[in-house]
């Protein structure tokens, strides 16, 4: 059984509906610890050791967050540049991360995602988490591709969310037992849909 | 009588108010424009100085009470971290100077003792010239200014020894000196039978004697006296010290300057020291500057008009030996080739110390008052010349050099005063001294809390007593060179005192005040302090934030809001720092604004975190709400139980 770190960003937690739906799922799973990064280190001052620690506890490493700018919100960023240290992370002496699993999960506010806003991105999630991808194959890391949630209106069933929320469970939960085909799972644009292709059925169901 | 000594100490009261700031301004110093005054007031020019010998033998007092200001600052630490440069290169230019100049004078005919005497007093340099105008010049902090400063110790040093070795010398009848307990000089004649050497040995033991004994009794005196926090009673017993050392001393027929030398060694390490400098220092001060009145208004000029050549080629002899002597021990030692030409420069002149000795040699009978009144006369004009030599360095030499060695800004020892003065060490200066030590600064502490600077003593930490609201205290803790003070006083009164001292003396030293509260915070901003920082302030608003986090809401909201509100907080007190002359309405109706402003500003800030997640997506309920009253409050939203 493989454990999984889930470093929570968001700092305006208490507005998403999505990411508490989301948090709820994650939650209570054995093998799963949620570590939220917002309320642990609300002035910015993010304990590296500490973190290292957490990190070094773990066989697979998911960020958590809303897509802020089409990026990680900045305390993210911070934790980044502070626990990622050299000789420790990467280069020479830094081997503490090799062989171990990064993903993301993200949420967008869907309206710049949507076809019909016309200025669109020109890219996926997947291709602006880019510096994430190069940052964990820069530590030996090997990268998923991300689970996406594209935001929800006020006025969406509540029926979608909660599918969503089932799903990002069912993976935690197959990321935990092994059951991933990492392969499939890396080659991925998003792990959020079709998850029958990638992911086998627990040994008893079977 | 008393009428006459009204009448001469106005005359050399206002020669010296006079002449003093001249000199000054004319960059000569004061020990120049002391002299200057004596001259203009001596028989050459104006005549109206009265008995001057009398009054320099009163005022060689000011000599007594600088060796025990001297002593106070010849601390361990500084000794030892300068070792090198005190007993070698400066030790060296003692000795050879003074060999050298007793070996040219023996070459002349002149007699042993006396060429010894002459090259011994021929060493000294002006202390109080040389240092003034390193400083004047940002050459002080240098490799070269370090190397002059240890030549200067060394001599100053020197000194003791010699006040010892000039009984020795005597060759002549001695001239009865001014005695300062004229009562006790019968019982001295006691002593004045014995042999010399003898007296050297006895010397040494009383020096020894009054280190150890005072080690263990005068600290808990001055502890006790500290603690009744009287200030005239502390003053009175700094005085009382270094009147009764020196009788002491003259009681056994030895040079009292000396032991006043040790009592001030002695007390160097204590934590009273900054408050004895600040004490004798104006005593000091004033009888130096009658001292040197005295001086220049005793010299026979006449040696000079009858035959000037003579006196113009023993002044170029003496300043080039000097400079030569200098300029060999800096190559010896290695120095950088500018290092070497700024201590020889520097120190080419004979000083004050010089003058010291000459009349100390006239009393014991090693000169007749015919040589000591052509050195004395020698002394004064090399150390008019001074100016010249600096001149001299600065447009000739140095240009040559400075591109290839360049002066190096952070030497070893900088200055002998630390870069950050804390005044006020109780619970809010020590966090501050401790943080900014650990970083690397020095810092000097001032208390005036006698309990307080024992405990903090024991464990370790350097920390004087004394009373920061005084200018003299604050000059001797090395304000003119900190380049922060922190005022981390707790009485509101003592604090802004303190803070206006400063301002006024030191307009350039940066501040960093300790407010105890808005009042306090407004009077310290007024007074232009431009860095005040109120004392609970931040304690409290982390106890805000943690309150906040308590009722549910999210840390990092939580520290948002906090730091928004004290940054409105900060704007309104600035803002009110206009008003607080106006009429009170006005002021009030300020103050009702201001505290309107900031609730809607933090209104704003909330909503503006809520504003980073898109709220037209995918949010619940607006998170504020507006409560009938009309004034807003914000309600937190409980994050879900996930943590627990």
């Amino acid at each position: 059984m493989a454990s999984i770190l889930i470093l929570f960003a968001h700092p305006a937690f208490e507005h998403s509906r999505t990411q508490r739906a989301l948090v709820a799922a994650a939650s209570n799973l054995p093998g799963v610890t949620l570590h939220d990064l917002y309320e642990a280190y609300p002035t910015f001052h993010v304990d590296r050791r500490a973190e290292q620690a957490l990190l070094r506890r773990h066989d697979i490493i998911l960020f958590q967050h809303p897509l802020y700018w089409f990026s990680a919100p900045a305390l993210l960023k911070q934790w980044q540049d502070v626990v990622l240290e050299h000789g420790w992370a990467y280069g020479e002496a830094g081997l503490q991360l090799r062989g171990k699993v990064a993903l993301h999960a993200v949420s967008t506010s869907a309206a710049e995602f949507e076809p019909e806003h016309g200025n669109g991105p020109t890219c996926s999630v997947r291709q602006f988490l880019s510096p994430w991808e190069t940052t964990a194959q820069l530590c030996g890391m090997r990268f998923l591709a991300p689970f996406v949630v594209h935001g929800f209106r006020v006025d969406t069933h509540p029926e979608q969310l909660r599918e969503a929320a089932a799903n990002y469970r069912a993976l935690l939960e197959a990321l935990r037992d092994g059951r991933v085909d990492l392969d499939k799972a890396a080659a991925r644009p998003a792990l959020n849909f079709d998850l029958g292709d990638f992911i086998r059925p627990p040994d008893d169901a079977a | 009588m008393s009428d006459s000594i009204l009448l001469y100490a106005i005359i050399y009261l206002a020669a010296a108010a006079i002449c003093v700031p001249l000199a000054k301004r004319l960059g000569l110093g004061t020990v120049l424009g002391y002299l200057a005054a004596g001259i203009v007031i001596g028989p050459q020019l104006l005549n109206v100085a009265g008995p001057s010998d009398k009054v320099l033998h009163f005022a060689e007092f000011g000599v007594v009470m600088m060796l025990f200001l001297i002593g106070l600052e010849i601390k361990p630490t500084i000794l030892r971290s300068l070792r090198r440069d005190i007993i070698g290169l400066g030790g060296l230019q003692v000795v050879v100077t003074a060999a050298a100049i007793a070996t040219v004078a023996l070459a002349l005919g002149v007699g042993w003792h006396l060429s010894v005497a002459l090259g011994l007093v021929g060493a000294m340099s002006s202390t109080a010239i040389v240092l003034a105008s390193l400083d004047e010049r940002n050459l002080l902090a240098g490799r070269g200014g370090q190397s002059t400063f240890a030549i200067l110790l060394a001599q100053d040093l020197s000194v003791v020894p010699i006040l010892g070795l000039f009984p020795l010398l005597a060759t002549v009848q001695a001239v009865e000196g001014f005695r300062f307990v004229p009562e006790v000089a019968r019982a001295a004649t006691l002593w004045q039978q014995y042999q010399p050497l003898l007296k050297l040995l006895l010397t040494l033991v009383m020096a020894g004697t009054l280190f150890t004994a005072g080690h263990y009794l005068l600290r808990p005196l001055l502890g006790l006296l500290a603690r009744s926090r009287s200030r005239e009673v502390f003053t009175l017993v700094a005085l009382l010290l270094v009147l009764s050392v020196a009788g002491l001393m003259e009681l056994l027929g030895l040079p009292p300057a000396l032991g006043t030398f040790m009592a001030g060694v002695m007390l160097a390490e204590s934590e009273y020291r900054h408050e004895l400098e600040a004490e004798i220092q104006p005593f000091k001060g004033l009888l130096l500057g009658l001292f040197f009145i005295a001086i220049g208004a005793s010299l026979q000029l006449d040696v000079v008009t009858a035959n000037p050549l003579r006196i113009l080629l023993l002044l170029a002899a003496i300043l080039s030996f000097k400079l030569l002597v200098v300029l060999a021990l800096a190559r010896l030692f290695r120095l950088p080739k500018r290092a070497g030409f700024i201590a020889a420069f520097s120190l080419a002149q004979v000083g004050e110390f010089g003058l010291v000795l000459v009349t100390y040699g006239r009393q014991t009978g090693v000169f007749t008052d015919g040589i000591a009144n052509e050195a004395a006369t020698l002394i004064v004009l090399s150390m008019f010349v001074t100016p010249l030599l600096f001149i001299a360095l600065e447009r000739l030499a140095l240009p040559r050099m400075a591109e290839r060695a360049p002066t190096r800004p952070h030497d070893a020892i900088r200055s002998h005063h630390a870069e950050v003065v804390i005044a006020g060490y109780g619970r809010f200066g020590q966090v501050i001294g401790r943080l900014v030590r650990v970083a690397g600064f020095e810092v000097t502490v001032l208390d005036l809390d006698p309990e307080m600077v024992d405990m903090l003593r024991k464990l370790g930490q350097t920390v004087y007593f004394g009373d920061a609201s005084r200018h003299e205290l604050l000059e001797a803790a090395g304000c003119a060179k900190a380049r922060l003070f922190v005022l981390a006083i707790d009485n509101p009164d003592k604090s802004l005192e303190v803070a206006a001292l400063i301002r006024r003396h030191y307009p350039g030293l940066p501040i960093i005040a300790r407010a105890r509260n808005r009042q306090h915070f407004s009077a310290l901003r007024r007074l232009g302090v431009e860095r005040v920082v109120r004392e609970t302030l931040a304690s409290a608003l982390e106890a805000g934030e943690l309150s906040l986090q308590q009722l549910g809401m999210r840390a990092h909201t939580a520290h948002r809001l906090a730091t928004t509100w004290r940054a409105h907080d900060q704007a309104n007190l600035e803002n009110m720092l206009g008003y607080h002359d106006q009429p009170q309405d006005a002021w009030i109706d300020e103050a009702r604004r201001a505290i309107e402003n900031m609730e809607q500003a933090m209104v704003e800030e909330a909503a503006g975190m809520g504003a980073l997640h898109d709220r037209g997506w995918a949010t619940d309920a607006a998170p504020h709400r507006t409560s009938p009253a009309g004034t807003r409050q914000v309600v937190a939203v409980r994050p879900p139980d996930h943590q627990r």
